[in-house]
């Protein structure tokens, strides 16, 4: 009688530690954005609704036992690179940046979804064809990889994809990818800055020139970083308290609330705040590579590694944008920043970890 | 390496162990890479927040500094004598403070009741108000009349937090005569902020639309300053620390003369069409009119609905600039051009000339094609073929010449590809030729296209603008003028006076100068011999001039039917055009007319021609005392 009664989590097919550690997050990130976004309830209250739904997301999809993923991973792919290309080819409503596709009802974007089909994808390929990659797997992954990739950063939308890349070159890394491809790709990228850099589009140059001159812009993106390491340098080592940094208050900090949230928590809570939240996205990424550790193929292995790896470059892309050390290339900081879409694909990938995990019993592939 | 392959098969199919061991090195290794970055960030941090501390704590209290933005005074933009076109006036505009307001709702209302809101401008204000802090000003009104403001300040204590501030709007003396070569500003959009650096628009609602405005916009612009403002701990404004004053934009110094202009925009008045004015020494654009026109005025500030409909539904088009974006078939204007081909081919037509009967047959055709004089011309040289403008003649060299020599003949003088001119929008024409038609209609070239194409129907487009640079390259026996519209700009900081350095002309790959000059002896009998289809308004003139007239069909006639302009539709009418240039030698100003659906070329267009430049060519003489 007892022993279903402590099942419970894994009867669920819920991972305790997670489901913790997540909510922990969600939770300071709710009192932040408290701070924020200037004590407004209004904020608040939409921002909870949103996790609401992101968390149901997360534990509908750790419904879905591992090898359902696996089996539909080639189809959202598929799905995924072309609602990416229809967004080319129709994306014009959203005026210069196309990234959004209208479906009437509701306005999906589609670079979203890329985030979790590319690290499925990329895992059920190297699970059929074996782990490590031979012969013209590592080529047809790549130019899996480089698809979306090209294609979302045409949209213009850097900042994802860069995150997309990394989920792919993630499962492709861990997958043992022999360390001469590692080394000439790494050659190969260096080699092909330059051509990057034509590729980019004026504004985004700008935001990389910005990083070495920030008084440059001063009205601009310039003003971003400036603001944003004043807020992070005057919080000290113990802040200023919850409600008392000022730079979001005066409205100093433009975005505080959403990607440049890590600052205002960096201004009110100090070092040692900030220590304390990193700590706890480190512990997240640990038990998802724990998830990762206890899978029981390659796919459920590299997929839950390249998830937990992946969460872990947001945080340090989003801290490393704010601190003033990366561009400003507008991503998130996960659970805490203000906003709706990539949080429901960021627990949607949690709920993935959470099947992993709990659905231990069955037969795997 | 087949084996290998083999045996690395084996591993991955029998071994799961030495994947997992495989996969969980490899998450060994990103952790260390992982704690690598995460430490580098800690350090990053604690730089900032430790180390740096004392120095990003200071410039926090300091802090109470904030960045206000500038806007920059727009250049001006003055006519080639000096004569203002574009200017800034004074002007008030009404502010709300939302915070100071006690009720938001009522007080809208109440004003409403004092003075003119639109459901626009509350429209604009709320959204306007969304984006801003609840201190900051957002603008109700823009350009309140003086009555207004007198109502307004009498009433004022009765209104906490709103406002009266003076502001500078664009404002054009000229409106509709200037309005297709200035333009109008219109509010900023993403288009206009794509490719700036993002403070650009800071402070700055407007962006030029169109016309000069448009194509010079960086110039005019300036650049936006920003004043380091200190505020209080609730964000208010106690004093300013810091001011960064903007630079103001440009001073356009236009080609244009105000004067001719409005001259020309006369001798047009009542018709739709164009006229093009150039100085063919230079290229500059004397006069560029483009008739219904509108008032550049009513879309300062934000161009109300009504307005805009109006505009936009009137069957005139006045919005479309149709002195670069029409494109008519120039007719028998291209004539003294392809004359000029004729001599330099060396045809035996340029000496023995032909006989004409009113029409030519090809052979094994049935159609006639035939001249605009029904009863011929007789026996006619180049010099009478030009003069009458005789199609039979031109039919024959268009059998001489083939349809491709025409192509290039044409190109050479600027049709077909746009001049380059510094406006917005330039269409570039059309002048077929056999490779042309193949991509584009996908059929081959018949004969008698090009009989229609040599007397400049058929699939022949071009702009006013372009038939006016063609008449100053030959007003300048061959050179080909590049027109422009800018002739100096003046930093207005540095009081540097810039010149624009014009575009040097190429050579008309042909024709000697006595052949240059034969056809510019043709276009003077035009105007002033008897027989020439301009004498009627080219004889009395007091001076030496040359020009060619050109009648245009918008619709094919049967091959039998009479034109009457009587029984023709007015939009099916014919255009009329005349192209001309004065004086005969040392040529001061030429002039391309387009009149829409305006009948005969010599009747309408050339009468107009010779208004224009005797508009010019008097104030010319009126300058030297």
């Amino acid at each position: 009688m007892r022993a279903p009664f402590r099942d419970w989590p894994t009867r669920l097919h819920v991972d305790l530690p997670l489901l913790v550690l997540l909510s922990l997050l969600s939770t300071i990130g709710l009192i932040i954005l408290y701070s924020a976004g200037g004590e407004n309830m209004d904020l608040l209250f939409r921002q909870l609704m949103r996790l609401g739904l992101a968390f149901g997301v997360m534990l509908t999809v750790a419904q879905i036992p591992s090898q359902w993923l696996y089996r539909l991973a080639p189809g959202l792919y598929g799905i995924g690179l072309i609602l990416l290309i229809l967004v080319m080819l129709l994306g014009d409503i959203g005026k210069g940046a196309q990234r959004w596709l209208d479906l009437g009802v509701i306005r999906f974007q589609p670079s979203e979804m890329m985030k979790l089909a590319m690290p499925l994808m990329a895992a059920r390929y190297l699970q059929d064809r074996g782990i490590p990659p031979a012969g013209w797997d590592v080529p047809i992954i790549l130019l899996l990889i480089g698809g979306p990739v090209l294609l979302i950063a045409e949209q213009p939308d850097l900042g994802t994809a860069v995150l997309v890349a990394t989920s792919g070159v993630a499962v492709l890394f861990l997958g043992g990818l022999s360390w001469r491809w590692i080394l000439s790709l790494a050659g190969t990228l260096a080699a092909a800055m330059p051509l990057v850099w034509n590729l980019m589009h004026d504004y985004q140059r700008r935001r990389v020139l910005t990083l070495l001159d920030p008084e440059a812009d001063p009205l601009g993106s310039g003003y971003h970083i400036i603001q944003s390491k004043i807020a992070l340098g005057s919080g000290g080592l113990f802040g200023k308290g919850w409600l008392n940094g000022s730079q979001a208050h005066l409205q100093f900090l433009p975005e505080g609330t959403t990607d440049f949230i890590f600052a205002v928590y960096g201004e009110e809570f100090g070092l040692i705040g900030l220590l304390l939240l990193l700590a706890l996205y480190i512990a997240v990424t640990v038990r998802g590579l724990r998830i990762s550790a206890n899978g029981q193929n390659g796919f459920e292995r590299l997929l839950a590694a390249s998830l937990s790896f992946t969460f872990l470059f947001y945080v340090l892309v989003n801290t490393g944008m704010v601190s003033g050390v990366l561009p400003v290339v507008g991503v998130p900081l996960p659970l805490i920043s203000y906003g709706g879409t990539s949080m429901v694909t960021l627990l949607a990938g949690f709920g993935m970890l959470m099947s992993i995990q709990t659905h231990k019993k069955m037969l795997a592939p | 390496m087949r084996q290998r392959f083999r045996s690395k098969q084996r591993v991955r199919l029998y071994h799961p162990e030495l994947q997992r061991r495989l996969i969980r090195s490899r998450i060994a290794i990103a952790l260390v890479v992982a704690a690598i970055l995460v430490a580098g960030l800690c350090l990053r941090l604690y730089e900032l927040q430790v180390r740096d501390h004392a120095h990003f704590a200071t410039l926090s209290q300091g802090n109470r500094v904030r960045l206000r933005p500038l806007p920059p005074q727009r250049g001006l933009i003055y006519d080639r004598h000096g004569v203002l076109l574009a200017e800034n006036l004074p002007s008030f505009r009404l502010e709300i403070v939302p915070e100071d307001v006690p009720d938001l709702p009522q007080t809208l209302d109440r004003l409403s009741r004092l003075i003119d809101i639109t459901p626009q401008d509350r429209e604009r204000f709320e959204r306007e108000r969304r984006r801003s802090r609840p201190f900051d000003a957002v603008p109700l009104r823009h350009r309140l009349t003086d009555e207004e403001v007198a109502r307004l300040a009498i009433d004022r204590i009765h209104f906490p937090g709103v406002d009266i501030r003076a502001d500078l709007t664009r404002h054009y003396p000229f409106g509709a005569s200037t309005a297709h070569v200035i333009g109008y500003m219109g509010a900023v959009d993403e288009r206009d902020l794509r490719n700036v650096p993002e403070g650009t628009y800071a402070g700055l609602n407007e962006a030029g639309r169109s016309g000069v405005e448009r194509y010079y916009e960086s110039e005019l612009r300036g650049v936006t300053g920003y004043e380091q403002v200190e505020v209080n701990a609730q964000g208010r404004t106690i004093r300013v620390l810091e001011t960064h004053p903007p630079v103001t934009g440009q001073n356009l110094y236009l080609s244009l003369d105000i004067r001719l202009q409005r001259a020309a925009e006369e001798a047009l008045a009542g018709q739709r069409g164009s006229i093009v004015a150039i100085a063919p020494e230079s290229g500059e654009i004397l006069a560029l009119v483009s008739q219904p026109s509108y008032d550049a005025n009513l879309f300062i500030g934000g161009i109300s609905l009504a307005d805009y409909r109006a505009l936009s539904k009137d069957p005139g088009r006045p919005l479309f600039n149709r002195a670069v974006l029409g494109q008519y078939p120039p007719g028998s204007t291209v004539k003294p051009l392809l004359g000029v081909a004729d001599l330099a081919a060396g045809l035996p037509l340029g000496s023995g000339g032909v006989y004409c009967a009113g029409y030519v047959k090809l052979p094994n055709q049935e159609r006639r094609y035939r001249d605009w004089k029904r009863s011929g011309h007789g026996r006619t040289d180049l010099r009478r073929a030009i003069a009458e403008s005789c199609d039979v003649y031109f039919y024959q060299l268009a059998l001489e010449l083939g349809i491709d020599r025409i192509h290039d003949v044409l190109v050479a003088f600027g049709f077909g590809h746009a001049t380059g001119v510094d406006l917005p929008g330039e269409r570039g024409g059309l002048v077929p030729s056999k490779a042309w038609k193949q991509r584009v209609r996908k059929q081959p070239w018949y004969i008698g296209e090009t009989l229609v194409n040599v007397i400049g129907q058929g699939y022949n487009l071009a702009t006013p603008l372009q038939l006016a640079q063609a008449t100053a390259t030959l007003a300048r026996r061959g050179r080909v003028v590049h027109p422009r519209m800018v002739r100096a700009r003046e930093d207005v900081a540095s009081g540097q006076y810039v010149p624009m350095t014009p575009v040097p002309g190429s050579a008309v790959p042909f024709g000697t100068p006595a052949q240059w000059e034969a056809v510019v002896d043709a276009m003077h009998d035009v105007v002033q011999t008897p027989g020439g289809t301009a004498y009627g308004s080219g004889r009395s003139a007091p001076y030496a001039y040359a020009g060619k007239t050109g009648t245009a069909q918008v619709f094919g006639l049967g091959n039998e039917e009479e034109y009457v302009e009587a029984n023709v539709a007015a939009h099916l009418r014919d255009h009329a055009l005349f192209i001309g240039f004065a004086p005969l030698e040392n040529p001061a100003v030429a002039v391309a007319v387009v009149a829409e659906h305006g009948g005969s070329g010599g009747r309408t267009a050339a009468p107009i021609g010779r208004q224009v430049l005797d508009a010019y060519l008097v104030r010319e003489e009126e300058a030297i005392p």
